[in-house]
């Protein structure tokens, strides 16, 4: 079974039916039971940073993602909240990747919006998916680089795209959103 | 790099496409969900669905649709037209919309932008602005491009960004359905007075169009209507053509 995590953001739906185009069943649940004993978890999110961390600490649901052992997907506001902490709000973070995430400076248009390229290293998530791949990106705050990041983007500044540590995987575009090839990096993610 | 999008929009009237009957290769020309994914396969960036009708009546239908898009279609898409309340973007978004897009409401009522930004995000808000020249002024327009409000278009522009928009899809009139190309000098006064990606809309009749309104302006986007549906030229066709001017295209 793959759990999505449910809390107070959007775009949880989009994900859920990615899932679904690819033929594997999901839930959308913050029990935390089922998220434990889930195969694949997905922790999704477009929102506000501040008012997302508080809805998890309150659920408690911060621990519980903390301490999971299967194969954890962050994405977008998910993959930021799983760093140390983001000037969004000040909020401190699940300080699964020890990196801190920073509102771009103003020195081209923000959101940094559309479609763009990454730099990619080697990785699980990335088979099947060519160097010259387009993922789209909604985002006003970025993860500095990292070694964790497997790959990067450049926008206003090079910064971490996607970040892999143990069995945590993050990415700040929405593959969910990013065509066929979103969907093969979801799926790569689903067959881990 | 990141690259500059080509947005199909398509009218919508009772779950139905309304422009373009001659559209190539399909069997059921008004299907919303057919051209869409259809649009998506050769490249669209984004849609752009715009309710003509949004009568109360109508509005169960138009959720519908967004439900089905949200579940066939891969790429981001926005959703417009009788958007008054924050429970009105609530409920298309929560039914899978990426943005939903306002024109007339955000003019009577400014403070809709923030209170929807506030909720959604202020990715997921999109402040439509119809602008035509009235006296050597961009005027804005509202009601469909019928009722002009005497609010001058960069002060305009300028104060929804202050509000939240996340991003301004700009259609001048003047240039609209004309095929005669972007108004490219409106165009630049909203993009360089604002700091959120602007959508350039209007007058689109060829490849060179797309080209200038890249070329000659910093928009990150452009959208159009008619020349996709009448198969004027294709996305695939476009997006080739604009790569090979250099202009940076997915």
């Amino acid at each position: 079974m793959i759990a999505i995590l449910k809390y107070n953001a959007g775009n949880i739906t989009s994900v859920k039916n990615a899932v679904e185009r690819l033929g594997h069943q999901c839930i959308i649940t913050d029990d935390p039971q089922l998220l434990a004993s889930a195969d694949k978890v997905i922790f999704p999110g477009v929102g506000q940073a501040a008012t997302a961390m508080e809805y998890l600490k309150a659920k408690g649901l911060d621990t519980v993602i903390k301490s999971l052992t299967q194969p954890v997907l962050g994405i977008c506001l998910g993959m930021q909240l799983m760093c140390n902490s983001t000037s969004e709000g000040n909020t401190e973070g699940l300080r699964i990747f020890d990196i801190e995430v920073k509102k771009f400076p103003p020195y081209n248009i923000v959101p940094h919006m559309g479609w763009n390229t990454l730099n990619m290293k080697e990785s699980k998530l990335f088979k099947n998916i060519p160097t010259d791949a387009h993922f789209y990106f909604v985002h006003s705050y970025y993860a500095e680089m990292s070694k964790y990041a497997i790959a990067e983007c450049n926008y206003i500044l090079p910064y971490s795209a996607v970040l892999e540590k143990d069995n945590f995987y993050a990415v700040q575009f929405h593959p969910e959103k990013s065509g066929m090839l979103g969907e093969i990096l979801i799926k790569n993610f689903l067959e881990l | 790099m990141l690259k500059k999008r080509i947005i199909p929009c398509l009218d919508i009237k009772g779950g139905r496409v309304v422009k373009g009957i001659n559209f190539l290769g399909l069997n059921d020309a008004g299907n919303p969900i057919e051209l869409a994914a259809k649009y998506a396969q050769d490249g669209a960036d984004e849609l752009v669905f715009l309710d003509i009708t949004a009568t109360l009546e109508k509005r169960k239908t138009l959720l519908e649709l967004v439900t089905t898009i949200a579940k066939e279609i891969n790429i981001p898409f926005t959703v417009g037209g009788g958007i008054a309340t924050v429970l009105d973007a609530e409920i298309l978004i929560n039914s899978g919309a990426d943005k939903i897009s306002l024109n007339t409401a955000a003019v009577r009522n400014p403070d809709l932008i923030s209170e929807i930004a506030h909720k959604m995000g202020s990715q997921a808000v999109v402040v439509a602005i119809d602008t035509k020249l009235v006296n050597n002024t961009n005027e804005v327009i509202i009601n469909a491009g019928k009722t002009p409000t005497g609010i001058e278009l960069v002060s305009w522009a300028r104060h929804v960004e202050q509000m939240g928009a996340g991003e301004i899809l700009l259609t001048s009139m003047n240039q609209d359905g004309t095929k005669k190309g972007f108004d490219i000098a409106t165009i630049n006064a909203v993009s360089n007075a604002v700091n959120i990606p602007v959508i350039a809309s209007g007058g689109a009749g060829n490849k060179e169009h797309f080209k200038n309104v890249f070329s000659k302006t910093n928009v990150i986007a452009a959208l159009a209507a008619s020349i996709f549906h009448y198969g004027d030229i294709t996305l695939s066709e476009l997006k080739y053509y604009l790569k090979e001017q250099n202009i940076p295209i997915r």
